[in-house]
């Protein structure tokens, strides 16, 4: 039973990372039903932004400033240098083709991960970067109920998550731009005849997304300690099937898509075997496509002419 | 016709082993385009997993022609496997079409991009014994038929250019026929074909089974003339480097889709691994698109001029402050890099400042894009010059990236500057 537990804890943590990351993903999708491919490729940066963080201020063991001012400015920065990746990516490559077949933006999208992972490969080489993170949280700094053990860092990553989660919910709730937001998903053209200044709102959109993809950038790294240029490619497929499964376009369904996922592969992982995981995970993925490719908690869409 | 010819003459021009193994790549990836046109040109369907059927057909050729099953193998006369291969390519591909009938746009997208990435996961991960895992099949047969063995690499050029120029045919054929146009109809608008009698499932089903066959015609002719298949062969770069000759040689056009591969191939695999080469292929590809997109002639000079002063001045005043700075040199080869070694800024240690440019041109290229008018054109001199710094800092040092950036590009650009491609033709599409 300790290692039921065990897993469903494992699970919840590796399931928020991924909620954060289909949380942007979906949001995306929702403004400019647009399925941005180099969303896991964001999420990517976001981590080596936390990793140099690190560096700069003395390495893992030689840290020159108090742990939770670096882990604050790594997840500051991280949010900001990759929300503004995104809002230059919207800005370069999918604005010009807001009007443009279906496929053309789509296409775009594989080209712009493709590049963003061999960019990073060129700047950062291919050998893995190591975050150390034990070095100055320790795994002792946790806190055990029977033999499940849980450390600082993955409170830490669960914690954030819910309140960057909650938060968002709220913004898109309560705040003007958050109806401006849903105004623009529910309809662009409206939207914009009532005043609204769509390619602001999508530009928001696209920065509050990738800020997310980069928190939780920093957060993977953290938690895997490793880092390296293909992890956003992996991580970006996990994602794209949390959002799926919980229905693209759906923030709710995003999060418990992304939990479900995450507490799926744990348990894969756990009881079967590892290396049948992904594989679950994508039949997993083609299977609800087919039943119901609206997913859990998503509208079923119909065809306009 | 004229491809026929041209290739027919190639290898006796005298290529090396390396020339031709590119050649030999670039066809089977000409291949791939020219099916994948089917799906993605012809029917207007985004497949994501059609290296899949590329890799089943490698694998099933394997299998059936090496001694992976059972105690003696199986061995196979290429007569049988090749259509036994191609038949269950087809099959599969209905199967995967099936179910996503009803899935449109980007569901269709999404169902075929795991599709591919599950297979492979398959492969890498499920019966070992068989598939051989990360560690592939090794020692398949040489294709052959009536006492014929393809063994050499000559021979499996003029097979791949004689199959390449076979389907092209057939599918000149196919695409002035009622299927043909059936599909570009259902491209189009599905509904209104629909309303049309057109069969909208069976028609996008044929695409995908069209698609899936010369796609696992070129994965047996693949798996054979590289004696061993590997789960890594199929996975997304094979994918993104096809769609890359897909959209440069323009979806929708045959001549476009295998000019497109055949162009991309032979700069990736070919000219990037040469310094020299590379550094003729970057700086013509700079003035072509200069001479393309500036307008008058004036214009077109005075940004040339500056840009060669800028890089004078930019050399003379670094050098001077630190001889350091200027001490690398160009790394590409040939005569340009000797007329450049005054011109571009290499510092004696590359690596870093070279990311940092690399960095910095990518901001630039944003920025110009951005801009209109004169500004434009004030910021491509040192756009231009810095991206000639970076070529000789970084890209030709790091090829291999290099070659994988410029893929990444070619689809971006080519979707946002010319998305019909070089040869294909404009579709005017009413946005919905």
């Amino acid at each position: 039973m300790a290692f039921f537990f065990q897993e469903l804890v494992n699970g919840i943590i590796v399931g928020s990372l991924y909620a954060l990351i289909a949380l942007g993903f979906s949001m995306v999708y929702g403004v400019l039903k647009l399925l941005n491919f180099a969303h896991g490729d964001l999420y990517m940066v976001g981590a080596f932004v936390g990793y140099f963080v690190i560096q700069w201020f003395g390495g893992p063991t030689a840290l020159t400033i108090p742990v939770p001012l670096l882990l604050t400015i790594m997840f500051v920065l991280a949010a900001l240098l990759t929300g503004g990746l995104g809002v230059a990516i919207e800005r370069f490559a999918y604005r010009p083709l807001r009007n443009a077949p279906r496929i053309a933006p789509l296409i775009t999208a594989i080209g712009i991960s493709f590049f963003l992972e061999n960019a990073a490969l060129l700047l950062f080489g291919a050998q893995f970067r190591v975050y150390n993170t034990p070095d100055f949280i320790p795994f002792s700094s946790g806190f055990s109920i029977g033999s499940v053990t849980i450390d600082a860092v993955q409170i830490m990553v669960v914690v954030l998550g819910l309140v960057l989660m909650i938060g968002l919910r709220q913004l898109v709730i309560q705040t003007k731009l958050g109806k401006q937001m849903r105004a623009v998903a529910a309809d662009r053209e409206a939207a914009e005849m009532l005043g609204i200044n769509v390619n602001f709102i999508i530009a928001a959109t696209f920065f509050l997304g990738s800020a997310l993809a980069g928190v939780a950038g920093v957060m993977a790294g953290l938690l895997f300690n490793q880092v390296t240029n293909t992890i956003g490619f992996v991580a970006g497929l996990k994602a794209f099937t949390a959002a799926v499964v919980g229905g693209i376009g759906s923030l709710p369904g995003a999060m418990l898509g992304g939990l479900l996922i995450g507490i799926a592969e744990s348990f894969i992982t756990g009881y079967i075997s590892s290396t049948f995981t992904n594989l679950i995970v994508f039949g997993l993925l083609i299977v609800v496509m087919l039943v119901r490719p609206s997913g859990l908690l998503g509208r079923v869409q119909l065809q306009k002419v | 016709m004229a491809a026929a010819v041209a290739g027919l003459v190639l290898p006796l021009l005298g290529l090396g082993g390396f020339q031709l193994q590119v050649a030999i790549d670039a066809l089977v990836i000409a291949l791939l385009a020219v099916g994948l046109n089917i799906v993605v040109g012809w029917a207007g369907l985004l497949d994501l997993g059609y290296v899949a059927f590329f890799g089943f057909g490698a694998y099933g050729y394997a299998l059936l022609s090496s001694g992976q099953i059972g105690k003696q193998g199986i061995h196979l006369p290429s007569i049988l496997s090749l259509p036994i291969v191609m038949i269950g390519a087809a099959v599969l591909g209905l199967m995967v079409g099936w179910p996503s009938r009803r899935l449109i746009g980007d569901y269709l997208a999404i169902v075929t991009l795991f599709f591919g990435e599950a297979f492979v996961e398959f492969t890498n991960n499920v019966a070992p014994k068989t598939l051989g895992g990360p560690n592939g099949v090794i020692s398949i047969d040489a294709i052959r038929s009536f006492g014929y063995q393809f063994v050499s690499n000559e021979s499996y050029y003029y097979l791949l250019v004689v199959v390449l120029v076979a389907t092209m045919a057939v599918l000149r054929l196919l695409d002035t026929s009622r299927t043909g146009r059936a599909w570009r109809a259902v491209r189009e608008d599905s509904l209104a074909a629909a309303a049309m009698t057109i069969p909208v499932n069976r028609v996008k089903l044929m695409a995908f089974a069209f698609g899936a066959m010369v796609a696992a015609l070129a994965g047996t002719i693949f798996a054979a003339q590289q004696i061993s298949v590997f789960p890594t062969d199929f996975d997304t770069p094979i994918l993104i480097l096809v769609y890359a000759g897909l959209i440069l040689g323009g979806a929708g056009s045959i001549a476009g889709a295998c000019t497109g591969a055949l162009v991309v191939m032979v700069i990736y695999d070919g000219l990037l691994r040469s310094p020299a080469e590379s550094g003729y292929l970057f700086y013509g590809l700079v003035l072509l698109t200069l001479v393309a997109k500036l307008r008058p002639w004036r214009r077109l000079a005075i940004v040339l001029a500056a840009t060669a002063a800028l890089g004078f001045a930019a050399h003379a005043v670094v050098g001077a402050i630190s001889q350091r700075a200027v001490a690398g040199g160009p790394q590409s080869g040939g005569w340009v890099a000797a007329a450049l070694r005054d011109w571009v800024i290499v510092p004696a240690n590359p690596a870093v400042p070279g990311n940092w440019g690399f960095v910095l041109l990518v901001c630039l290229l944003i920025a110009l894009v951005q801009l209109k008018g004169n500004w434009r054109t004030v910021l491509l001199v040192p756009t231009v010059y810095l991206a000639a710094c970076v070529w000789e800092a970084r890209l030709v040092v790091e090829y291999a990236v290099t070659a994988q950036l410029m893929i990444g590009a070619i689809l971006i650009v080519m979707m946002i500057a010319r998305p019909q491609g070089l040869l294909g033709a404009r579709r005017v599409e009413a946005p919905t």
